[in-house]
C-alpha cells in the first residue's frame, strides 16, 4: 500500500528538513471476538503520515476503525502489525518506560467531556496531573503554569477550585483541553471532542481548537465521523471504510471533487443547513448495512454497497494510490483514473 | 381545522430544588400529513413539549397545564386507561436509542406484533402476518425471516427501522420521532429519513420531528418551531425559515454550524456568547436578551409576544433581523 505524501501548503518549505511527526505504515489492528476464533478486523492496513503543524482529519462512519487508529497511535492498544514512528522514533514497540516519554509527546482529547474528568478532583488538580506525572512541577508550583493555560483555553482562575460537575459540558471539555496541552504535546490525537456539544458551544470550542492549534502549532488527528467539522478544521482529509483508507487528500480538493464513491456518497448523505439546496441536490443513497468487519467482504470493502461497481471490484482489492495524476490525492478505487471518474450521485435518491 | 392543537401548554417538573420550569405557554398545531420540526439545542424543551401529548412524563412529578386536543378530543382530560388506547394508536413514538427501547427477549415479530393485538385485536398469526408486511415497508429485506429474530442480530439502522415499524403499526395519526437518527451513521440516516416521507405520502401520518440537527430540519421538515429556555422564539416554513430568520437565536444558530463558516470563507465560526439562562426563575422578559447582540433595554422590560412577521412567519423579538441571510440560497 502506497502511503500518503500529502503536503499542506502551509509552512511546507519548514517541513521539507523535518520528518513527519506521525509517520503510521501498514497498521493492523485485529480483535478477537467471542469464541470461536472469530477475528474483528478494526484497522486493516492503514498507512498515514501527519506534518508538522499539520491538521488530518480521519473521517468515518460506526465501525470504520477510525477511532481504532488513534488507541493504537496513543499505544492505549496494541497494533497488531504495522509500524507507528513519533517524531522518526519507532513507537510500535516501546516498554512501559518508553511510554511514560510517549505520554508527553501524545495527547487525547476525549469524546465525553462528562467521563473522562475525574469527578474528585478540582479543576486545577486534573490540569496540573500531567505535570506532577511527568516530573516537570511539583503539584504545589504548577499553579502558574496552570492558571496560564486555563486561560488560554478561555477558563478564569477561579476555576481551579471548581469540581466537573459544576461545570458546563463547553466548560469541560475546555478542561480537557487544558489538560491535554499542559505538556505543549507535539501531537494531539482529538477523537470526536465536539460531537457531544450544542452547536452553539460546539462553535466555541472548534474556534478554541483552531486557534490553540495555530498558536501552540500542535499536529493533530482529528477524528470525527462529522464532515462539516472536518472541512472547517482539517488541511488533509482521510477517509475510512471498514478498517481501511478509502480516499486521502488535501481538505480542498476532497471535498470539491471525491473520488471514490464512497466519499461520494458520505458528502451527500450529510444533510446541508439550507432547504432550497438540501431539496434540489441529487443525493446517493447507499442499499444496505455497512458489511461486519468479522467478514470484510472479497476484492474493493465498498462493492456490496456501491453503486457503481463493477465485476473486478467484487474479487480484486484496489490500492490507494494516486490515480488521476493530480499529486497528493489518493484513491482506492479500480474506477478512479486519470480520465473517468465514477459518478455515483447519478443515481437519484 | 388542524390534526392536532395544544395551546397555552406549561410542564414543570417538582424536584428538590423547586419546580423546574421545562415548558412554558408552548402553543401549536399539526395539520394532517404534516412534518413538523421541533428544534433547539439541550434543555430548550423540546422533547417535553412533544412527550406532554402522549403523557409520556413521569406522572407523580410532573405539574402540566393547558389544553391539547386530537381531533377536537382533549388529550389532557382523558385518563390513563383511556390514554394507553391513544398511545401507539392515534399517537406513536419513536426513540432515539433504539437499543434500549426494544425488549432484548422478545423478537421483533413478537415486539410489533404486541401493539396489533393490544389496538387491533389480531390473532396471533394475522398480526404475524401484518408484522412482515410492516417490516417491508420500512425496507428490511428479508422480512419474513427477519421477525425471528432477536434485537440484538440488527444493525443500529434496522433497529431503528424496527422502533418505526412498531410505531407505525396501527397507523397513527401523529407519530412523535425524538431524534430518530441521532444514533445513526449519515448513509444510514438518509434511508431513515426517506421512510419518514414516504409515510407521510402514503398513509397521511403527520410527523413531529425533535432534533437539534438544522440539516435534517432542512431535509425533511415542512415547518419548523425553534425553542429556547421553554418557549417558541420562531415558528415558519422551512424555506422561509432558512432563507428569512428574524430571530437573532435562530441566526446564531444556523451561522454558528461550520458549513456557514466554510460557505462564507470563514475562518471562525460565529459563536452564541453566554449560557442558557437557568430553568428555575422565568422572569418578564427575553430569555435570550443576555446573549443577543441585538438586545436594547426594552427587551428586558417585558417579555417579546410572538408576533406575526410576514406570511405563517411568527417570531418572539422587539428587534428582529431583517437581513437576508448571507450564505442561504434565496
Amino acid at each position: 500500500m502506497s502511503e500518503p505524501q500529502a503536503r499542506p501548503k502551509r509552512a511546507e518549505a519548514q517541513r521539507e528538513t523535518h520528518e513527519p511527526v506521525l509517520e503510521v505504515s501498514g497498521l493492523v489492528k485485529h480483535y478477537a471476538a467471542g469464541e470461536r476464533g472469530k477475528v474483528v478486523r478494526a484497522v486493516d492496513g492503514v498507512s498515514l503520515t501527519i506534518g508538522e503543524g499539520e491538521v488530518l482529519g480521519l473521517v468515518g462512519e460506526s465501525g470504520s476503525g477510525k477511532s481504532t487508529v488513534g488507541k493504537c497511535v496513543l499505544r492505549l492498544t496494541e497494533p497488531t502489525a504495522g509500524r507507528i514512528r513519533l517524531g522518526g522514533r519507532d513507537i510500535t514497540h516501546l516498554s512501559r518506560r518508553g511510554m511514560r516519554s510517549l505520554r508527553r509527546d501524545v495527547h487525547i482529547v476525549f469524546q465525553d467531556p462528562y467521563s473522562s474528568l475525574n469527578p474528585r478532583f478540582t479543576v486545577g488538580r486534573i490540569v496540573a496531573e500531567p505535570l506532577v506525572r511527568h516530573g516537570v512541577a511539583r503539584r504545589s508550583a504548577a499553579a502558574d503554569r496552570v492558571t496560564a493555560m486555563l486561560g488560554k483555553v478561555g477558563l478564569g482562575p477561579e476555576t481551579r477550585d471548581r469540581y466537573p460537575h459544576e461545570l458546563s459540558g463547553g466548560q469541560r471539555q475546555r478542561v480537557g483541553l487544558a489538560r491535554s496541552l499542559i505538556l505543549e504535546p507535539k501531537l494531539v490525537v482529538a477523537d470526536e471532542p465536539v460531537s457531544a456539544l450544542d452547536v452553539s458551544v460546539q462553535a466555541s470550542v472548534l474556534n478554541l481548537i483552531a486557534d490553540l492549534q495555530r498558536d501552540m502549532g500542535f499536529s493533530c488527528l482529528f477524528i470525527t465521523h462529522d464532515l462539516s467539522v472536518v472541512e472547517f478544521l482539517a488541511d488533509r482529509i482521510a477517509v475510512m471504510y471498514l478498517g481501511q483508507i478509502v480516499e486521502t487528500g488535501p481538505r480542498d480538493r476532497l471535498f470539491a471533487a471525491p473520488e471514490h464513491p464512497y466519499t461520494q456518497a458520505l458528502l451527500s448523505a450529510a444533510p446541508v443547513p439550507d432547504p432550497a439546496e438540501q431539496r434540489r441536490r441529487s443525493r446517493v443513497v447507499l442499499g444496505g448495512d455497512p458489511p461486519s468487519p468479522v467478514r470484510p467482504p472479497a476484492g474493493c470493502r465498498f462493492h456490496t454497497r456501491c453503486p457503481v461497481a463493477v465485476d473486478r471490484c467484487r474479487t480484486e482489492p484496489p490500492d490507494l494510490m494516486n490515480r488521476r495524476l493530480n499529486g497528493d490525492h489518493l484513491t482506492a478505487c479500480h474506477l478512479v483514473s486519470s480520465d473517468s471518474l465514477p459518478d455515483a450521485r447519478g443515481t437519484r435518491a | 381545522m388542524s390534526l392536532l392543537e395544544m395551546t397555552d401548554v406549561s410542564v414543570g417538573f417538582a424536584t428538590e430544588d423547586g419546580l423546574v420550569r421545562a415548558v412554558k405557554g408552548m402553543s401549536l398545531s399539526l395539520a394532517h400529513a404534516e412534518i413538523l420540526a421541533l428544534c433547539g439545542e439541550s434543555g430548550c424543551g423540546k422533547t417535553v413539549t412533544a412527550m406532554s401529548i402522549p403523557r409520556l412524563l413521569p406522572a407523580e412529578t410532573t405539574r402540566l397545564s393547558g389544553s391539547i386536543t386530537l381531533d377536537g378530543r382533549d388529550l389532557t382530560a382523558l385518563s390513563e386507561a383511556e390514554m394507553r388506547d391513544v398511545r401507539g394508536k392515534d399517537v406513536s413514538v419513536v426513540f432515539q436509542e433504539p437499543m434500549t427501547s426494544l425488549n432484548p427477549s422478545f423478537t421483533v415479530g413478537f415486539q410489533i406484533g404486541e401493539v396489533l393485538r393490544r389496538h387491533e385485536d389480531l390473532s396471533r398469526a394475522a398480526a404475524r402476518a401484518r408484522a412482515v408486511d410492516l417490516l417491508k415497508l420500512v425496507g428490511i429485506p428479508d422480512p419474513a425471516s427477519r421477525i425471528k429474530e432477536y434485537p440484538h442480530q440488527l444493525s443500529g439502522g434496522m433497529r431503528q427501522r424496527v422502533m418505526i415499524a412498531i410505531a407505525v403499526a396501527c397507523s397513527p395519526r401523529v407519530l412523535i420521532a425524538d431524534e430518530p437518527t441521532t444514533a445513526l451513521d449519515v448513509t444510514i440516516q438518509a434511508g431513515v429519513l426517506n421512510i419518514f416521507r414516504d409515510l407521510r405520502d402514503r398513509l397521511g401520518t403527520a410527523i413531529i420531528l425533535i432534533t437539534h440537527d438544522l440539516g435534517v430540519v432542512a431535509d425533511i421538515a415542512d415547518r419548523a418551531i425553534v425553542m429556547y429556555a421553554g418557549r417558541a422564539v420562531e415558528a415558519a416554513p422551512v424555506e422561509e425559515l432558512y432563507a428569512r430568520p428574524r430571530h437573532p437565536y435562530t441566526v446564531g444558530l444556523l451561522n454558528a454550524l461550520p458549513t456557514a463558516a466554510t460557505a462564507a470563507g470563514r475562518r471562525r465560526l460565529a459563536e452564541i456568547p453566554g449560557m442558557v439562562p437557568p430553568p428555575f426563575t422565568d422572569p418578564d422578559a427575553c430569555a435570550f436578551a443576555p446573549r443577543c447582540p441585538r438586545a436594547e433595554a426594552d427587551c428586558t422590560a417585558a417579555r417579546p409576544p410572538l408576533e406575526s412577521h410576514g406570511a405563517s412567519h411568527l417570531a418572539a423579538c422587539l428587534h428582529p433581523v431583517a437581513a437576508v441571510r448571507t450564505g442561504a440560497t434565496p
